[in-house]
C-alpha cells in the first residue's frame, strides 16, 4: 500500500498537480493511509453490525423461531434500531467509578480489535500495510483488548464486574499461547510472517502438484496442520470470549459480567469489539489455514508484482500532457485514466483476481463466523476452571506436539 | 400493636462475617437471572470460590395461610394454584384431597382419573421448565426453547380443558370444574407421540453433553442421609438414591391403578446425588407421566366427574394432613378444622422449601458457577418456599 | 405400625405425665400430645428406636387453638412406611418449647417459620430468626389476635 501510496502521488497527482511534489512524503504517506483506514473502518464498522443481525436470525432459526424480523425487510434495518437504540441511552457513570478507567476502558478494547486490521488481508493487494511482521502484529496487538477489560472489571467498582474482569484475564492471556503455538507452526512451515506470503506458500507445491487448489490449503498439507487449525480456533473462540467460553460476559451468573455497569454507546463499543474481534479470529484462521484468497473459486492468472497504481500512472504518462489544462480538464483526465486502468486489458484482470480472492477470502472467513454461533448456540458454558484445565493442560501439550513435528518436519524435508 | 408478645427474643441480623481482605460478601438477587424467582442469596466468597452461601427468603410471601383462615374451603383452592405456580393442578389437588378426607366426600372415579392426567400433563410441563432453566443457567440458551415449544402444547391442551394457561382452578373439592371436550383426547395423543420423538433430542443435546457432564457430575452432592435428614424430597430424593415415590408408598386418586416407574439417581456420570442424577430423574419422570396420562386415557371410566358438595362446606372437628408427590416433591396440606365454614389453620408444606434449605450446606467451598447448578438442579419454585 | 400401637410403646416408655391419652377427632387424622418438657427425649426416642424409625420430619406447623399455641409435628419413616403427628400444647403467656433441629436437621427452617407467624420459641435452635418476614417486622401474623400495622416504613396498609 505504501509503493501504492507514492506511485500515485509522484505518477498521478504529480503529472496533473505538479505542486503536489512539494509535500513532504510523509504527509503524504499519512493522507494515503488515512483515506485506507477509514475505508477499513467503514467496512469494519458495517460487517460488526451486520453480524448482529446475523447472529440474531441464525441464533432464532437454530431455536426454532422467527429471529428480528420487523424492522425493514426481513428485518435488515434491526442494526440501525439497535444502534439508534444505543446511542439515545442515557450515559451512567457509576457514582464509585475511576472515572478516567470507565471511559478509557471501552476505547482499548474497541482499538485491541480494531489494530489487527491493518495488517489483515482481503485479498492479495487488498492489505492496508502488508507487514515482514503481520502475523506478529495481528497477535500482539490483539492483546491490548486485555488491558481494556481489566480496566473494564475495575473501574466501575461493582463487583460483579471484578469478577468478569479476573476471569477474563485468566482466560485471554491463556489461550493465546496455544493460539501463538498454532501460528508459529505455519510460520514454520511457510517460513515467512508476513500474512501475503502465507498464502502465496499454500497456493504452491503440495502433493506434487504446482497448483494444488484446495489441497494446497494448510490443513490439508499434513495431519499436524489440521490439528493446529482445531486448537487454533478453539483457542480462538476463547480469546474472543464466545461461548463456551463466554464466561466473562455470563448473563445468568453474573448479570452482564465486566460490562455490567456500562451501557449506551460505552456498551455498544465492546459490542462491535466483539464481533470485530471474531473476524479477526476467523479471517486470521481463513488465511493461515484455509489458503485465504486462494481457492475454492480459482483466480485469474495475473502476474505478482503488476499492480493497478503502475498502470493508472503509466496511462497517466500515456497521455502526454502539454500545457495548462484546467482544473476540469485535470479531473477528468485522472478519472479517466483510472477508469482505463481498472477496465481494460491487464487491469481488469487484476480487478477480477482482487474480487474473486475477497470471495474466496470472505466466503471462509464467514463459514468460520457461521461455525461460531452455531456452537455458541448449541453448547453450554464452560466453567473457568475447565477453561483453565483445557488450557493448560489439552490445548498447550497438542500445539507443543504439533510444533515439534513441525520442526521435524521442515528439518527433514 | 395487638398482639401480646411477652418474651421478645431479638431477630438474629443477617450475618456479617467481619471481612477479610480477600473474601467479599455478594448479594445475588433477589433479582438475579438465575435464582429462579425472587431469592435472595447472600454468597461468602475467596476469589471464585464460595465459603458460604445463605439464602433469605420471603419476597414472595402472600400471606396465604393468613388468608385461608378467612375464606371458605371452596374460596381456598384458587389461592393454592398460585402456590407452585408451575404445577397448579398438583397443587390444587392435594388440597382438595385434604378437604374430601376431612369431610368424608367422595370422588368419582372419572374425577380422580382426570385428576391424574391433568396433574401428569402438568409434571411434563414443570420438568420441561426445570430442564429449559437449568439448561439456560448453564449457558446452553437453546435447549429451552425446545422445551417451551412442547410445553406450549401442554399449555393449550389444558386451557382447552380448564380455561386458564397457567394456573386453572380446575380440581374442585368433590371432583373436577369441567369434562373434556371432543377432540381433546387426539390431541393429548399427539401431543405424547410429539414429547416421545423429541425426548432423545433433549437427551442428545444436553444430557450427553461432555460440557454439561462436567459442569453437573460430582457437583452439589447430597448423601442420601443428608436428603432424609434435611426433608428433600421429589427428585432431589431420588436423586440421592432413596426410591420413594408418594404416588406408590400412599397412593392417591387411584394411582395405584397405573404402572409406571420410579427413577433413582445411581450416579451414572459421578456421585450418587450430584446435579445431573437430580436433572436424570426429571428427564426420566417426564416419560414414565407420559405412560400414566396414556394409561389414564385409555382406561377412562364412564361417570359423573363432581360429587354433590354442600355450597358452602362445613367440615367437622378434626385435623388432617394429605401429602401428594408434586413435581417438586411432597406437597401437603395441614387442615384444621374447628367445626366451622372456614379452617381454623390451613398449613402448606412446600416442597421447594426444604429442598431449598440443603444449599446452605451443599454450597461450600464450591465455586460460583457451580452455585448457580446447585441452584437450578433443585429446581425450586419461589411461590411454594414464601407462600 | 398404627397409631395406637405407637401410642402404646410411648406410653410405656416415657409414662403418662409426658405422653395424653390418644386423640381422636370426630374426623380426619389421630394424633398424640406430648408434654413440652418430655418432647425433645421423646423425639431423639422416636427417631432412634429401631421399631419407630421416624427418619423424615414432614413438617412443623405452629398453630394458634385460641385458648392456647400448638406446635404441631408430623413424622415418617422410610425404612417402615409408618407415619405418626405429634402435637405440643405450649401456654399462650410464653410458649416455648424445645427445638429439634439437632434430631432432624430439616426442623431449623420450618421452626424458623413457626417462630415468624406464630411466635413460638423454640429452645436450643441454632439461630431463631424470621424467615419469612422481614427482620424488622413486628407481631406474629398468624396469631387470632393479630392487628395489621397501619404502615410499614412509610407505605400505608389502606
Amino acid at each position: 500500500m505504501q509503493d501504492a501510496i507514492q506511485q500515485i502521488h509522484s505518477g498521478v497527482f504529480g503529472l496533473l498537480w505538479p505542486e503536489m511534489l512539494r509535500l513532504p512524503t510523509w504527509l503524504v504517506l499519512t493522507a494515503g493511509f488515512v483515506v485506507g483506514g477509514a475505508l477499513v473502518l467503514v467496512w469494519m464498522a458495517l460487517m460488526a453490525l451486520a453480524w448482529t443481525y446475523g447472529e440474531r436470525r441464525i441464533a432464532g432459526f437454530i431455536q426454532v423461531r422467527y429471529g428480528p424480523n420487523r424492522v425493514g425487510p426481513l428485518g435488515l434495518l434491526q442494526p440501525v434500531a439497535d444502534g439508534i437504540k444505543c446511542f439515545s441511552k442515557e450515559d451512567t457513570v457509576p457514582t464509585v467509578a475511576y472515572k478516567f478507567m470507565y471511559t478509557l476502558a471501552p476505547l482499548l478494547v474497541f482499538l485491541g480489535a480494531m489494530l489487527p486490521f491493518a495488517a489483515l488481508p482481503f485479498s492479495q493487494r487488498l492489505v492496508l500495510a502488508d507487514m515482514p511482521l503481520g502475523l506478529y502484529y495481528v497477535l500482539a496487538f490483539e492483546a491490548i483488548e486485555v488491558i481494556g477489560i481489566l480496566m473494564a472489571g475495575w473501574a466501575p467498582g461493582s463487583k460483579w464486574s471484578l469478577y468478569g474482569g479476573m476471569r477474563l484475564a485468566a482466560q485471554l492471556l491463556s489461550y493465546e499461547i496455544p493460539m501463538g503455538l498454532c501460528a508459529l507452526v505455519i510460520i514454520l512451515l511457510s517460513g515467512s510472517l508476513n500474512l501475503g506470503e502465507i498464502v502465496t506458500w499454500q497456493s504452491q507445491n503440495a502433493w506434487g502438484l504446482e497448483h494444488p487448489w484446495v489441497l494446497g490449503w494448510a490443513i490439508f498439507r499434513s495431519p499436524v496442520t489440521f490439528i493446529a487449525f482445531v486448537i487454533f480456533f478453539v483457542a480462538g473462540l476463547a480469546a474472543s470470549k464466545r461461548a463456551p467460553f463466554d464466561l466473562p460476559e455470563a448473563e445468568s451468573e453474573l448479570v452482564a459480567g465486566y460490562h455490567t455497569e456500562y451501557s449506551g454507546l460505552r456498551f455498544s463499543f465492546f459490542f462491535m469489539a466483539e464481533y470485530t474481534a471474531m473476524y479477526v479470529v476467523c479471517a486470521l484462521s481463513a488465511v493461515l489455514f484455509l489458503g485465504g484468497w486462494y481457492g475454492p473459486v480459482p483466480m485469474p492468472d495475473v502476474a505478482p508484482d503488476s499492480s493497478l497504481a503502475a498502470r493508472w500512472v503509466e496511462l497517466v504518462g500515456l497521455q502526454g500532457l502539454q500545457g495548462d489544462l484546467s482544473m476540469m480538464q485535470k479531473i477528468v483526465c485522472a478519472g479517466r485514466t483510472l477508469c482505463e486502468a481498472l477496465f481494460q486489458g491487464e487491469g481488469l484482470r487484476i480487478l477480477a483476481s482482487e474480487a474473486i480472492g475477497l470471495f474466496n477470502l470472505l466466503l471462509k472467513a464467514f463459514g468460520l463466523y457461521f461455525v461460531m454461533i452455531w456452537v455458541r448456540w448449541t453448547l453450554p458454558r464452560v466453567r473457568i476452571d475447565q477453561v483453565m484445565y483445557l488450557c493448560l493442560k489439552v490445548l498447550l501439550p497438542f500445539s507443543l506436539v504439533c510444533l515439534i513435528w513441525a520442526l521435524i518436519q521442515v528439518a527433514l524435508f | 400493636m395487638g398482639c401480646a408478645m411477652s418474651e421478645t427474643v431479638s431477630p438474629t441480623p443477617i450475618r456479617q462475617d467481619s471481612l477479610r481482605t480477600e473474601e467479599m460478601l455478594i448479594n445475588m438477587g433477589p433479582q438475579h437471572p438465575s435464582t429462579h424467582g425472587v431469592l435472595r442469596l447472600v454468597v461468602r466468597t475467596d476469589g471464585e470460590m464460595v465459603r458460604e452461601a445463605w439464602p433469605h427468603l420471603g419476597y414472595l410471601h402472600r400471606c396465604f395461610e393468613k388468608v385461608a383462615e378467612s375464606v371458605t374451603y371452596a374460596q381456598v383452592v384458587p389461592y393454592t394454584d398460585r402456590l407452585d405456580y408451575l404445577a397448579s393442578m398438583n397443587n390444587a389437588q392435594a388440597f382438595c384431597l385434604g378437604v374430601e378426607k376431612l369431610g368424608r366426600i367422595e370422588v368419582p372415579e372419572r374425577a380422580s382419573a382426570l385428576r391424574v392426567m391433568v396433574a401428569e400433563l402438568n409434571r411434563i410441563a414443570s420438568h420441561l421448565v426445570a430442564f429449559g432453566s437449568f439448561a439456560m443457567d448453564l449457558g446452553a440458551v437453546t435447549p429451552f426453547l425446545y422445551a417451551f415449544r412442547e410445553r406450549e402444547l401442554i399449555i393449550s391442551i389444558l386451557e382447552k380443558i380448564s380455561g386458564g394457561r397457567l394456573l386453572y382452578h380446575y380440581p374442585r373439592i368433590g371432583g373436577v370444574a369441567r369434562d373434556l371436550t371432543p377432540g381433546l383426547d387426539q390431541e393429548i395423543r399427539d401431543f405424547l407421540k410429539q414429547m416421545r420423538r423429541v425426548w432423545p433430542e433433549y437427551n442428545a443435546l444436553l444430557s450427553e453433553n461432555q460440557i454439561f457432564v462436567k459442569r453437573t457430575a460430582n457437583v452439589g452432592t447430597v448423601t442420601r442421609e443428608q436428603a432424609i435428614a434435611w426433608g428433600l424430597t421429589g427428585p432431589c430424593l431420588r436423586g440421592s438414591g432413596v426410591k420413594f415415590d408418594l404416588r406408590k408408598a400412599q397412593p392417591y386418586s387411584g394411582y395405584e391403578k397405573y404402572d409406571f416407574e420410579i427413577p433413582v439417581g445411581e450416579g451414572a456420570k459421578g456421585t450418587v446425588g450430584d446435579c445431573w442424577d437430580r436433572y436424570w430423574v426429571r428427564m426420566v419422570e417426564m416419560m414414565e407421566s407420559c405412560r400414566i396420562i396414556e394409561q389414564a386415557l385409555d382406561g377412562l371410566p364412564e361417570g359423573p366427574i363432581q360429587s354433590k358438595v354442600a355450597k358452602v362446606l362445613r367440615l367437622p372437628l378434626g385435623e388432617v394432613y394429605v401429602p401428594c408427590e408434586n413435581p417438586r416433591g411432597e406437597l401437603g396440606f395441614f387442615i384444621v378444622s374447628d367445626g366451622k365454614t372456614q379452617a381454623l389453620r390451613i398449613k402448606a408444606r412446600g416442597p421447594s422449601f426444604n429442598n431449598l434449605s440443603i444449599t446452605h450446606t451443599v454450597c461450600q467451598d464450591v465455586l460460583i458457577a457451580d452455585v448457580v447448578a446447585i441452584l437450578g438442579s433443585i429446581d425450586i419454585v419461589l411461590g411454594e418456599v414464601d407462600r | 405400625m398404627k397409631i395406637d400401637e405407637i401410642h402404646a410403646r410411648l406410653l410405656k416408655q416415657f409414662g403418662d405425665c409426658a405422653i395424653a391419652p390418644l386423640a381422636v377427632p370426630e374426623a380426619g387424622d389421630p394424633y398424640i400430645t406430648i408434654s413440652p418438657e418430655a418432647f425433645h427425649a421423646v423425639c431423639r426416642w422416636l427417631r432412634d428406636e429401631s421399631e419407630m424409625a421416624f427418619d423424615y420430619l414432614r413438617l412443623i406447623s405452629g398453630v394458634d387453638w385460641t385458648d392456647r399455641f400448638g406446635s404441631v409435628y408430623h413424622l415418617y419413616s422410610y425404612t417402615r412406611g409408618h407415619s405418626v403427628t405429634l402435637h405440643v400444647d405450649l401456654p399462650r403467656e410464653a410458649p416455648r418449647v424445645a427445638s429439634v433441629a439437632d434430631v432432624w436437621p430439616t426442623a431449623d427452617w420450618h421452626e424458623r417459620e413457626a417462630y415468624d407467624l406464630v411466635g413460638i420459641v423454640y429452645e436450643g435452635h441454632p439461630e431463631l430468626a424470621r424467615i419469612l418476614l422481614p427482620d424488622d417486622w413486628e407481631g406474629h401474623p398468624l396469631r387470632k389476635d393479630y392487628r395489621m400495622p397501619e404502615e410499614y416504613h412509610g407505605v400505608c396498609n389502606v
